[in-house]
């Protein structure tokens, strides 16, 4: 009964850093930066979400969507203010803006909604189902979770694979020269890509703190940083491989504390990662792509 | 250009080095004040400790300026219950001419600032750091809370004396030294008094952020209580996790507990039933704690908790050893530290969090720990 328990617990968690890694993976494939304040937007999204139901009394699905447009503007502005203007910079120098990004966002959260820990109102309502006499308890937040998971990634699959911007998206990631000149607006196609993401990370942060309750200032570092794992383990650039390694991570971390030790976990977490990085660089799912000289 | 700019870069770091030559004014010549510090996580995810530490100290200093007779200054600053800039902190406060240290509020960060106090002989009482290596820095330093080891000993006798549970579980933070002292010494007394420890999980700073397994675990081993020697954030999680799968077991917490109640948007109805060992009982009649209570809530909108408590304590041992001691605001940190600590060895204070506080040679104090229970969202004292 508990491993299907554990099952369960980390399923849920890893498709809430699925969700996470997504983001990731998609601004990684296209803008080739690894966008570090990614877990912060997160943060902020339950942050906004906690404001408007607990302090405007709206309803929690209003909540959702004005936290998905609040962290696209801010996505979107950080972007353009911070990256874009770095834009044909060394790698180095953006990954620093961006871990600057993501401190100054969860010092900024913490002026504005102070230091405190909150406690997050699920906005999940509906009571949990329990099995086998309530030795198993599902509860409604993993459900609506891993529903969201699965419908996100379908529904990005089918966007690069189908429409028009999607397609330019591609064709960015593969050659942004190349696409540049065969008249794709580079910028634009990277500013709707980090609309995206923000928006996932706005979903990701609800229903992280659904699921966890605690909210603070630095709520969404360390499931970004976990997230990112799970995008280089998947592959990093890879829609199904950020799903996948999500899943892998959540339940290769709740079976070490099932069955190893609380103590140990992620060490033992890491480890796994760093054999299976060991046989296969790129990840998962990821394409081994060869440089040609 | 770049000369210029590089002469202009010279003539800044030439300027900086005279910066700490300024004239010393204001310490020691027109001083009419003795000058407390204390440091304490102000921001951050700990910052309602710090805060009611920096409170208490405020509101009792106020109270004696107030009756006249010796005058204090307090300071604030913040540390963010970390070890380095705790270090910091501490330098801030020597250079604005502090005399006595009345902090840090957490283990990590008292210890750092502890050796500093030793080395500079600056007498330091920490109001809730109760890690035991705070006090073994040196004989100037010294505690009004229990250490983590009392509470973990406290903690398994109060719970073996009352037949609280049968088979129990421990949730607490491996990362943290605080909790991680009350866990060793809890499952040592446990050990000796026959305890029934059946699931010993732990978490750290970094995996935090999901509880869930280690509350399975415990229901899984059948736990009927579960010993939290964690601090309130976490404990949130534990509790709405538990009451989401409905695994009701009883929850036992330390002094970290307390401000749960306080966790803004925390249903107040999950912690119901939660016990919790505390030497500061805001619900109690007695006069003193009423006053405390009254005037803390007034000044600063929220009622008052343990680390509050604990500072006003500190602030009145201060201020009565220092009257005991004939101290005089022109004396150096070095002169009163060696008064101080004769004065407090042989005080014996009642405060708020309990009669006939003595403290020992290595630091520590010796006063009764007591049971709360939280029943319709407020403490209630039990025996």
């Amino acid at each position: 009964m508990e491993f299907l328990q554990y099952t369960i617990n980390g399923i849920s968690i890893g498709a809430v850093y699925a969700i996470i890694a997504l983001g990731y993976t998609m601004v990684y494939g296209i803008a080739k930066m690894l966008n570090f304040a990614h877990g912060d937007i997160i943060m902020v999204g339950a942050y906004i979400s906690f404001s408007v139901t607990s302090y405007l009394h709206m309803s929690p699905y209003l909540s959702v969507l004005i936290a998905m447009v609040g962290c696209v503007v801010l996505g979107v502005l950080i972007e353009a203010l911070a990256y874009r203007p770095l834009r044909g910079a060394p790698s180095l120098a953006v990954l620093i803006t961006a871990i600057g990004a993501s401190y100054f966002l969860q010092n900024a959260a913490q002026l504005i909604w102070g230091s405190d820990p909150k406690n997050f109102t699920s906005i999940v309502t509906f009571s949990p189902i329990k099995l086998f006499d309530g030795q198993v308890t599902i509860t409604g937040e993993v459900l609506v979770t891993v529903v969201t998971c699965i419908v996100i990634m379908i529904g990005l699959v089918l966007f690069t694979e189908k429409t028009k911007i999607g397609k330019s998206m591609r064709a960015v990631s593969e050659d942004r020269d190349a696409a540049q000149l065969m008249g794709i607006h580079v910028n634009r196609t990277i500013s709707v890509t980090f609309a995206i993401g923000s928006a996932l990370a706005a979903i990701a942060g609800i229903l992280l703190c659904s699921t966890v309750p605690t909210l603070q200032p630095t709520t969404g570092s360390m499931p970004g940083i976990r997230a990112f794992t799970a995008a280089v383990f998947g592959g990093i650039g890879s829609i199904p491989g950020a799903m996948l390694g999500g899943l892998v991570l959540g339940l290769v971390e709740t079976f070490t504390k099932g069955y190893i030790s609380t103590q140990f976990s992620d060490a033992v977490v890491f480890l796994v990662l760093i054999v299976v990085l060991l046989v296969k660089p790129a990840g998962l799912l990821g394409k081994n792509i060869q440089e040609k000289v | 250009m770049k000369k210029v700019f590089a002469f202009v870069m010279a003539a800044c770091m030439a300027a900086t080095m005279f910066v700490g030559c300024a004239p010393k004014k204001g310490g020691e010549e027109e001083a009419r004040v003795i000058k407390v510090g204390t440091s304490g996580p102000l921001t951050g995810g700990n910052a309602m400790y710090g805060n009611a530490v920096a409170n208490g100290l405020k509101l009792a200093f106020e109270e004696i300026n107030a009756k006249g007779g010796l005058q204090f200054e307090v300071n604030a600053q913040d540390d963010e219950g970390d070890t380095e800039k705790a270090v910091n902190a501490y330098t801030t406060l020597r250079d604005w001419g502090m005399q006595i240290m009345a902090g840090p509020t957490t283990s990590a960060a008292a210890a750092a600032t502890a050796a500093e106090c030793a080395s500079d002989r600056v007498f330091m009482m920490t109001p809730s750091a109760s890690d035991v290596s705070v006090i073994a820095a040196g004989d100037n330093i010294f505690q009004i809370c229990f250490t983590d080891p009392n509470q973990g000993i406290g903690s398994a006798d109060y719970i073996s004396q009352h037949n609280l549970g049968t088979a129990i579980g421990v949730i607490y933070d491996s990362s943290n030294p605080y909790s991680t002292g009350i866990y060793e010494k809890f499952q040592e007394r446990a050990g000796e008094i026959g305890l029934n420890v059946v699931a010993v999980e732990a978490f750290t700073e970094d995996n935090k952020a999901d509880l869930t397994t280690q509350v399975t675990k415990c229901q899984a081993a059948g736990c009927d209580l579960i010993f939290l020697p964690i601090y309130a954030a976490e404990a949130t999680q534990v509790l709405t996790y538990a009451d989401k799968i409905g695994y009701t077991p009883k929850f036992f917490g330390c002094d970290g507990l307390d401000g749960i109640l306080a966790v803004e948007g925390f249903d107040p109805a999950l912690a119901e039933g939660v016990m919790l060992l505390t030497p500061f009982d805001a619900t109690a009649t007695d006069e003193k704690t009423q006053n405390f209570v009254k005037n803390y809530t007034e000044k600063f909108g929220i009622a008052p908790n343990q680390f509050a408590a604990d500072a006003y304590d500190v602030a009145y041992v201060i201020a009565a050893a220092c009257e005991a001691g004939k101290v005089t605001p022109d004396m150096t940190a070095e002169q009163i530290c060696d008064i101080l600590v004769e004065q407090v060895l042989s005080m014996s204070f009642d405060g708020l969090t309990g009669e006939g506080m003595q403290w020992s040679e290595d630091g520590a104090v010796s006063k009764e720990p007591k049971a709360v229970k939280i029943e319709n969202g407020v403490y209630v004292g039990i025996e």
